[in-house]
């Protein structure tokens, strides 16, 4: 697929801003290391020009921000870039009406996966002072130790290696790439086949050891993009779970699996909360076991396939194969 | 200064473990941690600990006092017990700056009891950075990384380690260490070249050019009101990620947990960027993220300094540059606000 | 004792309350001693302790009681929470716990001595101030004259109105200005709020004035003040932040350079003008 490039979108970008289309710009801000680039809103072109940057690290999902730039009172439109992945998050914030469609100019773009600082990190210890991608080349700047060269799509994190998005939104546009239906990663569900066949004991253990390492920053429910309720449970002193309240493993435990369960149906499988975790704690595999399950239950499901779909767990149909919740008492399953 | 002439470090962490608990960092699928020593376990060098050494001292969470409540009655039952003696292995210069950094808070009176009582305990090996990475800059702090400090300090070669001892306990660790060390000169040469390696790398470092200036104890009237805050801090998510992996930060929370045997009340760290952080029930200061993200980095660069002697509140370990989210840290807030002022 | 010899002021001793006095219909005030009967600690007027009840919570509240008291010690505690809750809920001989004193206090025996002297306080922000009042009628020959202004939703929000009409009405050189907001039958005296009210008396500014209450409240009555003349150092108040350890460590009343908890809770105005812009 052709690559768009970060001249288009700044060009593009700045026709929308000048003629008034837009007021501002989602985007990334440029960093000090190449890789460590932050989400930034953009508003004049000086800045676009200056600071935006689209590369092979602008692995951030934006859509969780229009939360706050597309709403009731939001002046203007707010342009946003969708990545392909991005696409299922910006579907399910719509679903549950979380920005305003109308104050929101959608643009979507191609995506061939993207480095986050942890996996770039990752590839070499010796420092990273910088980087860029060749074709499929991705080559690091190091401090110690020169150029060092890898093949892009070997190195990618699992989120991408496993990607199997289409591009699902409804985007007002559309630069070097179009709609398309998902299409399945022969692979996406491999490292949760390898947790379903250790024994309970041993996964157990796994999950175990990985909760061990939290250190309860919240990282991944921010980061979330269907995490989005206004009080969170974890921040409501009245809850008894107040965020950083870790009185010891289990509770732990619970934070993850109850986050994991108020996302089942509804997480798009972005696989943010894997990126984000500074200690390196392999969330997503959680939250895909979870989609695996629902599939298994209830047929193919893909949440934020589609604005307005129905979530399985919440929806009631008069055929629904589960006996208990039909009116006519029959199991189909 | 002592000699461990060897590249192997077992027969070391074999007679210093006969001493007390030795925790090194080790390498994990995860990154480096610090692990306790015992027969099999390495020392890896490669980088610095994901996580700094302060829980150690100021763990992630821990029980302060217990309570029993029956009827009207109330008892409280301090299960404080004084720590066993345990030695730090491999402790950069950063790190061991963090250390004091945490002292100033919880040693100043009234003194923590819990950190003061671990504090005692330890014996603080240092380990000079041979490849500080890009993400560093402790220089900007003053802190020498070929000088890393402690009871003793390290140095290692490819076939040597060299020890130095700093302080009184340290002297007595390592004449406990008896014949696999070798006395050897303070100026040793493969010490001083590898002091120069270190200073010559860190000049070369991409945050070289990093300083403090503009910050500091006088500096809130110029930096409080600056708009650039609002740019620094527009994505921030608001989790707590910078603040648990800061070997400096130590705000905390005291909570009761109500255990079925009686009430434990305990402690576990808290950040200033979380958004109930100074909730109370007539509402709050700092409402927005904005001021939450100016809140800890002032505390950084202004307040800190401003209430001991001018050292500031950032060791320049570079954990928060890896681990943010959105990639926003210290060392962009100090790249937008800072430099001389312009006259 | 515990087992262990070093100190700690995060560990707190037990307190037993052996009084409590409904004053408004959301405050309560609670005499709380030792298991012994005697004072929990000495303190200095404006100062802080922390209250818990173990399981509930733990919490800063003012003492409301003055040091001159030694017997026990006094908290007026508004009904707005988890633990305040439970504390409006207890019977006597409920047992708490209790650590202090925290907070520097109000100056009473430096910058306040030989001062006249104006008390202000709107709502349960009297609670702090009637530690002040009593320790100066108790050394009444050190200060000069006195003005008390008060002022309350209603009639029944004010607190400590026994003590209030039978003792410092009732004392020479103690003038009490007391005010409601709106009109209530049975209420002779003023209507409206106070820093209206303050305006109106026209203090001339050769006094201290101490102020505390609502934040809104304590920004106009400061207006006031300055339109009469007075300067910010010649005005203290009393700042709420949420607080945890009360030693100036866990963070969580930091305010600028300054721990609330150990450097406040008491400011003049001209200390607060020098703390970022936070909180009012």
């Amino acid at each position: 697929m052709q690559k768009v490039t970060q001249a288009q979108l700044v060009s593009r970008a700045r026709q929308l801003l000048d003629d008034g289309t837009v007021s501002r710009v989602l985007g990334w801000r440029r960093g000090d290391f190449s890789y460590d680039v932050t989400p930034a809103v953009f508003s004049d072109t000086g800045a676009l020009e200056r600071d935006f940057v689209f590369d092979v690290f602008c692995c951030a999902n934006l859509s969780k921000y229009l939360i706050r730039e597309a709403n009731n009172d939001s002046k203007g439109k707010t342009l946003i870039f969708l990545k392909p992945c991005d696409s299922y998050a910006f579907n399910a914030l719509l679903t549950e009406h979380r920005f305003d469609r109308e104050k929101v100019y959608a643009i979507g773009i191609s995506c061939g996966g993207m480095m986050d600082v942890h996996t770039t990190n990752a590839l070499s210890p010796d420092g990273i002072t910088g980087a860029e991608c060749e074709g499929d080349t991705l080559v690091l700047h190091t401090l110690y130790d020169g150029d060092r060269s890898y093949p892009l799509p070997d190195v990618l994190p699992e989120r991408c290696r496993t990607c199997g998005h289409g591009h699902a939104a409804d985007c007002d546009e559309w630069m070097a790439c179009e709609k398309t239906e998902p299409d399945e990663h022969p692979a996406r569900y491999s490292a949760v086949d390898t947790l379903e066949t250790m024994t309970e004991e041993e996964r157990f253990a796994f999950w175990q050891e990985a909760f061990s390492r939290c250190i309860r920053c919240n990282a991944c429910r921010d980061v979330c993009p269907v995490c989005t309720c206004e009080k969170c449970v974890f921040d409501n002193p009245k809850s008894g779970l107040e965020n950083k309240a870790a009185a010891d493993l289990f509770e732990e435990q619970m934070f993850h699996i109850i986050r994991a369960y108020h996302v089942t149906g509804r997480c798009v499988d972005c696989g943010e909360c894997s990126r984000v975790c500074p200690q390196r704690i392999p969330l997503h595999l959680l939250n895909r076991k979870m989609i695996l399950d629902i599939n298994r239950s209830w047929g193919a499901y893909t949440a934020g396939a589609e604005v307005g779909q129905r979530f399985p767990l919440v929806d009631y149909r008069t055929d629904d194969p589960e006996a208990s919740v039909r009116a006519d008492g029959r199991d189909d399953k | 200064m002592k000699c461990y002439p060897h590249s192997d470090l077992t027969a070391l962490f074999e007679a210093l473990s006969q001493t007390a608990p030795l925790y090194l960092p080790t390498e994990s699928d995860n990154g480096a941690v610090y692990t306790k020593y015992a027969a099999g376990v390495t020392y890896s060098a490669s980088s610095n600990t994901r996580l700094s050494p302060k829980s150690f001292f100021f763990p992630q969470t821990e029980d302060l006092v217990k309570f029993r409540r029956e009827g009207k009655s109330v008892s409280v039952i301090d299960e404080r017990t004084e720590p066993e003696d345990f030695i730090l292995f491999g402790v950069r210069a950063c790190d061991a700056k963090s250390i004091d950094v945490l002292d100033r808070v919880f040693l100043s009176a009234p003194a923590d009891s819990y950190y003061a009582a671990r504090r005692d305990h330890v014996i603080l090996m240092t380990m000079a950075c041979t490849r500080p990475a890009q993400t560093c800059f402790c220089h900007a702090f003053g802190i020498d990384a070929s000088d890393p400090g402690g009871d003793i300090a390290c140095y290692r070669t490819e076939d040597a380690l060299y020890l130095d001892g700093c302080t009184e306990r340290g002297q007595v660790l390592l004449d406990a260490c008896g014949a696999i060390l070798e006395d050897c000169s303070d100026d040793h040469a493969a010490v001083t070249e590898q002091k120069q390696l270190i200073r010559a790398r860190t000049e070369r470092l991409p945050l070289a050019s990093l300083t403090t200036d503009g910050f500091g104890a006088d500096a809130l009237d110029v930096l409080f009101d600056r708009p650039e805050w609002e740019t620094l801090s527009e994505s921030c998510l608001g989790c707590g990620t910078c603040t648990f992996v800061c070997p400096t930060c130590q705000c905390y929370d005291i909570r009761d947990f109500d255990t079925g045997h009686g009430i434990c009340r305990y402690r576990c760290w808290d950040s200033c960027m979380y958004s109930e952080f100074t909730k109370m029930s007539a509402g709050q200061p700092r409402t927005t993220q904005m001021q939450r993200f100016r809140q800890r980095f002032l505390h950084k660069l202004v307040y800190f300094p401003a209430n001991n002697d001018g050292m500031f509140g950032c060791v320049g370990c570079g954990r928060c540059l890896a681990a943010c989210p959105i990639a926003m840290n210290i060392t962009k807030v100090m790249n937008m606000l800072g430099g001389k002022e312009e006259s | 004792m515990g087992q262990n010899f070093r100190p700690e002021a995060l560990i707190p001793a037990i307190g037993v309350v052996t009084d409590i006095r409904r004053d408004t219909p959301d405050v309560k005030t609670f005499r709380v001693v030792t298991p012994d009967g005697a004072k929990p600690f000495d303190h200095k007027p404006g100062q802080c302790a922390m209250l818990s009840v173990p399981g509930v919570g733990e919490a800063m509240f003012s003492i409301t009681s003055s040091p001159t008291n030694t017997d026990y010690m006094e908290f007026s505690i508004k009904k707005c929470g988890c633990l305040t809750d439970w504390l409006h809920a207890m019977d006597v001989g409920q047992m708490i716990t209790i650590r202090g004193p925290y907070g520097n206090g109000f100056p009473v025996d430096g910058a306040f001595v030989g001062q006249k002297l104006l008390f202000i306080a709107g709502g349960i922000g009297l609670a702090p101030l009637r530690s002040v009042i009593n320790y100066v009628r108790h050394f009444r020959e050190r200060y000069g004259e006195i003005d008390i202004v008060y002022g309350s939703r209603s009639m029944q929000d004010l607190v400590d109105y026994d003590e209030i009409l039978g003792e410092w009405c009732e004392e020479d050189g103690i003038r009490v200005h007391l005010t409601i907001d709106r009109e209530q039958e049975g209420w002779g005296g003023h209507v409206g709020f106070v820093p209206n009210y303050v305006k109106e008396l026209d203090f001339v500014p050769d006094r201290t004035a101490i102020i505390c209450g609502p934040p809104i409240m304590i920004k106009f009555t400061l207006a006031s003040l300055e339109a009469m003349g007075f300067s910010r150092e010649q005005v203290y108040t009393t700042m709420e932040m949420r607080m945890k350890c009360g030693i100036g460590k866990c963070g969580r009343c930091n305010i600028g350079q300054k721990y609330v908890c150990r450097y406040g809770p008491v400011f003049r105005f001209d200390a607060l003008d020098a703390l970022p812009e936070e909180y009012d």
